[in-house]
């Protein structure tokens, strides 16, 4: 078979932002190449083996709502399901995955494979073929592949640089090469490139840890799963472990810093302050007399354990004893050290909202090269860059997402206007609205855009769309349904609340706290069963209302500015009265629109007071 | 920087004219003007055609206060200056009645509008056309600068420091609360109702005191309205002579107003006060028992400091008893006069705290005069420079309370931490709006400096 060397979009990349970007291109009919150092390593979880948790299984909910793969990937590959924070309210529920590490790369190549439209190759990119600000297609170390648009999606691959102790070798991630072309050929463009560190903890033989002392977490059951269209989890599921540091620890590594890179000055990268190394734990919270450590099985077939809490750039040698000075881990075996990785990063600023780089027309960045961390938010920006590479194809308007109507709007849109200096992770407080973004109602939120996109198919769509009629008609019963005192009250005297007068709607009993929707069902059935997923979202949408109306109200405010459009080629330079940090700033980021501008740091009110004149005056000429 | 709210602002300057105006405009303008407004002849302005003037008053229906005779004037869109809705509401001048109509329409659910947002307003809705674009927007650039410049300055000193203070405390709190809503697997300990509790105080507390400091604040600038009160020829005229000779208080004519209500302010350590008055202070002795009291008694529902003046030389009146009766303990001194004659009256029959002085013979003002210090600074040590006088500062301040308020509420109720951090977040971005800062970097920034988070 003859070797194709032209395809509408390539991506470069088969991780877990390469992956996505590639199956939503293919899927939206373009003839679609991902490239990759190592076929063994397509949907490697670099890090730990854990998919989700706060504000990230928010994303890959929508991941799915979009029509991605981690959702659906991550169910087949989970060993345990949890769901986290069940004592909070449900915008802040979220749902973690220990996933097995080699079925994920098997389960992600699988969909690659099937995937029509879709190629795999095995090459390394040594450089981007541009020709007048525009992308042409790319070099590998064998051939020249020509494309219309392109995806760079390489982790922390570009000049990536591995730390153990004091000795440092260039590598995209353990055992494996770095890219070392690429971002020089990213550098000839003219992009600015930063610099960003993150880290691993040893791995440790299972059959070397003591289980017994430690604490053990088990999953949910049954194991909830993380896509909606996953009906049951069916691997067999496995405890995590808890441990703990001790004084002992602590000794051991203070005594070790000189020999860590991380206090030696060695590194220069900066790190991320959500997920420090332990040196760092040890030296910025002295007073603290232990650190956590979870233990998390690396598969159902590996025999090895990952000690999340421990990521160390520490020599081998000191690692092996903190390890052994831990309970449990007393005769640990490290199978493989920590390690500390520097990489290089573009700055995300000089990206589109659609993650276009402004420079060169066709070429997008997704993943860690924006500088976020995490296999989730790499995956959304993939997701989002493949499906703007294809709409531009089409010459379609692109996918650009509102901050109240998703995280991956606001991982993208933090990232493009204000830009990061730490690698970037979502958190739910990053959000305004968080209320409204909660991962029960990612597919109410956006699996319509994703219907009609391409990614959702026409099944899938039906029986959603039926899901949504049955949401509202339920709710519009409820606040149109009355009940007689004395059927309410008996309801209610066995529950031990205090009794109603006179007639009352459904609607406000379920507002009750003590009643659920059972309550309500049983005083006053539906015409017909509704499905689990219904009536939780009918729950939801009750007992929060007041605070869900509220933020809906911010967010309705907000979205008006974010209507108020500058012109693509708006000359700031034109507006009396605005300072030239002002105006730098505004060049810099582009801003598509008002909202955005008053969000980049340093741009005041007054500033967009001013703007707004001006922008309608332009409109007006 | 929403175009769709109904904005209000006092469009003369500030100062004591004689006439003052404030604007309402949006879709809201009428609608929020008719629920302040009284018409003489109880018409509503929502009836009212477009480009009249009504003749009413201006009430504060909690209260049930008329706050001031206003003309009122209607014009509906798309005629009008913004091509919104505009009401325009014509009080007497002075920053007081000014101040309170306005505050008033933003109770109300009008927004303060920003500098030069009537004018944008205009441009915006196509009122004004291109050439006079720029001019709008030197407009705005200047007042801009001017009200920045301005709110600099009501900043600086200890006032910018004490909402800093309140600022980091939120996000201290914020971050307390926020760290268990996305770290809920890390070693950290939840806060406590307790807690929260506490913290949220120390938020709390402050601003209901920055609060109540521009309320004096304006009081201060405004003078403190003091009535003198007492039967006939107790001595109310020698006290106020005695007191403006012992201080060379300055005597002013208020410009816009009259001659026969000349206003007489009274200089006691600092603190301007207003006579309320003067006149009726001043009238031809010798009038009857009963108008004295009836004018005594109006007088006391307005007054910010009452001084009720007894005279030393004769026994206890049945009218005076009935005054130390109607007279409120917080802001009355009971001041004995005619020290200089043999003493009848004995100060253990007056209930309330009293000073013995001769306005003829000028002793015992210093004590007077301390008193009233005392007292008019409510325990507050001296007059201080931290006192918010900028209207918007003010409005945000009572924003950030309303929501600590409710914070306080949900902690009681037991809330959910993400519903608890709505009410901080509104609490921040009110102070932020006064700083000029945002804010999630911050709370991420505490949670990570403060607690260890990371797998």
């Amino acid at each position: 078979m003859k070797k194709n060397s032209s395809f509408d979009i390539i991506v470069i990349g088969a991780g877990h932002a390469g992956c996505e970007a590639a199956l939503a291109a293919a899927r939206m009919g373009f003839s679609t190449a991902i490239f990759t150092m190592n076929l063994d390593t397509i949907g490697q979880m670099s890090c730990n083996p854990a998919i989700g948790g706060l504000a990230k299984s928010h994303i890959v909910r929508e991941i799915d709502a979009l029509g991605g793969e981690m959702a659906k990937v991550t169910d087949k590959a989970g060993i345990q399901f949890k769901v986290l924070n069940k004592s909070k309210g449900p915008a802040v529920w979220a749902t973690r995955v220990q996933a097995d590490r080699a079925l994920y790369r098997k389960y992600m190549r699988e969909a690659l494979e099937a995937q029509a439209g879709l190629e795999i190759r095995a090459e390394n990119i040594e450089e981007l073929l541009i020709d007048a600000q525009r992308i042409q297609g790319v070099r590998t170390t064998e051939h020249v592949y020509s494309a219309r648009a392109v995806v760079i999606a390489t982790g922390t691959f570009l000049n990536g640089l591995i730390h153990i102790g004091l000795e440092n070798y260039p590598a995209g991630r353990v055992d494996e090469p770095p890219s070392i072309n690429l971002p020089k050929s990213l550098a000839r463009i003219g992009f600015k490139i930063g610099r960003l560190k993150t880290g691993t903890p040893p791995r440790i033989a299972r059959d070397s840890i003591d289980f017994s002392v430690m604490e053990k977490q088990e999953g949910d059951m049954p194991p909830p799963p993380l896509s909606m269209f996953t009906h049951e989890i069916t691997n067999p599921q496995y405890p995590c472990y808890i441990t703990y540091t001790n004084g002992l620890t602590h000794k051991i590594i203070e005594e070790n810093l000189t020999h860590s890179p991380l206090y030696s000055g060695v590194i220069t990268g900066i790190g991320p302050r959500y997920c420090p190394s332990i040196e760092d734990k040890i030296v910025k919270f002295k007073d603290k007399a232990r650190h956590q450590i979870f233990l998390e099985p690396e598969g159902i077939e590996s025999d090895e354990y990952y000690a999340n809490g421990i990521s160390t750039s520490l020599p081998r040698d000191v690692q092996i004893r903190m390890v052994n000075s831990i309970q449990g881990l007393e005769h640990a075996v490290i199978n493989k050290p920590g390690y500390a990785i520097e990489y290089d990063f573009v700055y995300p600023t000089q990206l589109k909202p659609t993650l276009e780089t402004k420079m060169i027309e066709g070429l997008y960045l997704a993943g860690q090269i924006n500088g976020t961390s995490g296999y989730e938010e790499a995956a959304a920006q993939g997701l989002a860059a493949g499906v703007n590479a294809a709409l531009k194809l089409k010459k379609a308007p692109p996918l650009i997402l509102a901050r109240h109507e998703a995280y991956t709007a606001v991982l993208i849109d933090d990232l493009i206007t204000k830009g990061t200096s730490e690698p970037y992770r979502m958190f739910t407080s990053r959000a305004e609205y968080r209320l409204l973004l909660r991962q029960d109602n990612a597919d109410l939120r956006l699996m319509e855009k994703g219907y009609h996109l391409g990614l959702i198919n026409r099944t899938q769509y039906n029986s959603f769309s039926r899901r949504r009629t049955d949401i509202q008609k339920e709710l519009a019963r409820l606040r149109s349904t009355r009940v007689k005192p004395a059927a309410v009250n008996s309801v209610l005297k066995r529950l031990k609340c205090s009794p109603v007068r006179e007639a009352v709607l459904l609607e406000q009993l379920l507002k009750r706290p003590e009643l659920n929707y059972g309550h309500v069902a049983e005083l006053s059935p539906p015409e017909s069963r509704l499905s689990d997923d219904v009536i939780r979202q009918v729950e939801i949408q009750t007992k929060y209302e007041g605070y869900i109306r509220r933020q809906a109200e911010q967010a309705e405010k907000f979205q008006k500015i974010e209507e108020k459009i500058i012109p693509q080629h708006f000359d700031y330079t034109t507006i009396n009265g605005l300072s030239r940090e002002i105006v730098e700033k505004l060049n810099e980021v582009r801003p598509l629109n008002l909202g955005q501008a008053g969000r980049i740091p340093g741009v005041t009110p007054a500033a967009i007071s001013l703007l707004m004149v001006a922008v309608a005056k332009q409109k007006r000429m | 920087m929403d175009t769709d709210d109904t904005i209000a602002a006092i469009s003369t300057p500030m100062g004591n004219g004689g006439i003052g105006i404030v604007r309402l405009s949006g879709s809201r303008a009428i609608e929020i003007a008719d629920t302040v407004f009284r018409s003489s002849k109880k018409k509503r302005l929502s009836q009212s055609p477009s480009h009249r003037i009504l003749f009413g008053h201006i009430i504060d229906d909690q209260s049930e206060e008329t706050i001031d005779e206003v003309l009122v004037s209607v014009m509906k869109a798309p005629n009008t200056y913004t091509r919104d809705d505009v009401v325009e509401i014509n009080c007497h001048g002075g920053a007081i009645p000014l101040r309170r109509i306005l505050d008033l329409l933003l109770k109300k659910g009008a927004r303060l509008a920003d500098p030069g947002e009537f004018t944008q307003r205009a441009f915006l809705n196509g009122r004004i056309d291109l050439a006079q674009a720029e001019a709008v927007m030197d407009v705005i650039h200047s007042l801009t600068v001017q009200s920045q410049k301005v709110a600099m300055e009501q900043l600086k000193g200890g006032l910018s420091g004490k909402i800093d203070t309140i600022r980091n405390s939120l996000i201290e709190l914020t971050a307390f609360v926020e760290a268990h809503i996305d770290f809920p697997e890390e070693d950290i300990t939840p806060p406590s109702l307790m807690e929260m509790n506490a913290m949220a105080q120390n938020i709390h507390q402050p601003l209901k005191e920055l609060i109540e400091s521009a309320r004096y604040g304006l009081i201060l600038r405004e003078g403190l309205k003091t009535a003198i009160i007492g039967r006939p020829n107790v001595g109310k005229s020698s006290l106020l002579n005695a007191l403006l000779q012992h201080d060379r208080a300055i005597v002013t004519d208020v410009p816009g107003t009259t001659r026969d209500v000349i206003e007489e302010y009274l200089n006691i350590q600092g603190l301007p006060l207003k006579i309320m008055d003067t006149a009726g202070i001043r009238a031809v002795k010798n009038r009857a028992e009963e108008e004295g009291v009836k004018r005594s008694l109006r007088l006391l529902d307005n007054a910010d400091l009452v001084l009720l003046v007894l005279d030393g030389g004769k026994a206890l009146h049945k009218a005076d008893k009935e005054l130390i009766d109607r007279t409120d303990s917080a802001n009355t001194i009971v001041v004995i006069n005619k020290a200089d004659l043999p003493q009848k009256l004995k100060p253990e029959t007056v209930s309330l705290a009293s000073v013995k002085i001769s306005a003829k013979k000028e002793t015992g003002l210093d004590t007077l005069e301390n008193r009233i210090a005392e007292m008019a600074l409510q325990g507050r040590s001296q007059l201080s420079t931290d006192i918010v006088t900028n209207a918007r500062h003010v409005r945000a301040l009572e924003k950030a309370y309303s929501s600590m308020e409710s914070f306080l509420e949900g902690v009681e109720r037991k809330e959910s931490p993400e519903f608890l951090s709505v009410e901080l977040r509104d609490a921040l971005d009110a102070i932020g709006d006064i700083l000029g800062i945002t804010t999630p970097e911050d709370i991420l920034n505490h949670i990570f400096s403060n607690f260890c988070i990371g797998k």
